[in-house]
C-alpha cells in the first residue's frame, strides 16, 4: 500500500516534470535556454517515472531492465545535448544575451531566432553596432 | 495511474512536436527530436506496465540506444559537412 502510494506519487511527479520541460522547450526565447529546459525532461522526469515503475515491479528482472534504461538515459541524454549545443556554437548560432539587444527583447520577449539561412551572419549583431 | 503518466507523456510529446515544427533553426528541431525520443522510451516502458506486458522494456532499451546514436550521427554530419548553404562551407568545415 505504501509502495503503491510512493509509486503513484513518483509517476505523477515525473509526468508533471516532463510537461514542465516541454513547456520550457516551447516558451524559452533562445536555443541554449531551450537545451536547459529540455534537460529537465531528460533527467528528472525520466528518473522519477522509471523510479515509479521500479517500485511497481519489485525485485524482478523487469526492475533490472528499468535500471538499465535509467542508466542509459542518465548517461547519454546530457552527452547528446552537450554535442548539440557544441555543434550549434561551432556553426555560429549566437546566444541571446541580455545586453546586446535589450531594446529588441523589451519590445517582444519572444523575438524570432535567426533561421538557417541567416546563421553565418546573425542579425543579432547589428543592433549594438550602430553609432 | 499508468494511464495518467501516459497522458502526461503524450502531452509532452505533442508540445515538443510543436517546437519541432515551428523551430527556427535546425538545432531546435534536433533538440525537440531528442526530447521526443526520450519520451518515447518512457512511453514504451509505461505502456508495457499499462498492458501488463513487460516485454516492451526491451523495445524501450533498443529505442534509447537508437535515439542517441541517431542524434550524435546527425550532429557529426552537421559539424563536418555543410548543408548546402552558399557561403557557409568554410565556416561549417572548421
Amino acid at each position: 500500500m505504501l509502495i503503491d502510494g510512493l509509486s503513484w506519487a513518483c509517476l505523477i511527479a515525473g509526468g508533471v516534470f516532463c510537461c514542465i520541460g516541454a513547456v520550457g522547450l516551447l516558451r524559452m526565447p533562445d536555443f541554449y535556454t531551450r537545451t536547459h529546459a529540455a534537460s529537465v525532461t531528460d533527467s528528472v522526469g525520466a528518473g522519477l517515472i522509471l523510479l515509479g515503475l521500479i517500485l511497481q515491479a519489485g525485485l524482478t528482472l523487469v526492475a533490472v531492465k528499468l535500471v538499465m534504461i535509467g542508466l542509459l538515459l542518465f548517461f547519454t541524454g546530457p552527452v547528446a545535448v552537450h554535442a548539440l549545443a557544441k555543434a550549434a556554437f561551432n556553426r555560429g548560432l549566437k546566444p541571446l544575451l541580455a545586453d546586446t539587444d535589450r531594446s529588441a527583447s523589451a519590445a517582444s520577449p519572444l523575438q524570432p531566432m535567426p533561421t538557417d539561412e541567416q546563421l553565418p551572419t546573425p542579425g543579432l549583431e547589428e543592433a549594438p553596432s550602430k553609432p | 495511474m499508468f494511464a495518467t503518466a501516459t497522458l502526461f507523456l503524450l502531452l509532452t510529446v505533442s508540445l515538443a512536436l510543436m517546437r519541432a515544427v515551428i523551430g527556427p533553426s535546425v538545432f531546435d528541431r534536433l533538440l525537440a527530436t531528442n526530447t521526443i525520443g526520450t519520451c518515447t522510451v518512457l512511453l514504451l516502458a509505461v505502456i508495457g506496465f499499462l498492458t501488463e506486458r513487460p516485454e516492451f522494456l526491451d523495445l524501450a532499451l533498443v529505442y534509447g540506444l537508437l535515439n542517441v546514436i541517431g542524434t550524435v550521427a546527425v550532429l557529426k554530419f552537421f559539424r563536418q559537412g555543410n548543408l548546402g548553404d552558399p557561403g557557409n562551407s568554410e565556416k561549417a568545415g572548421q
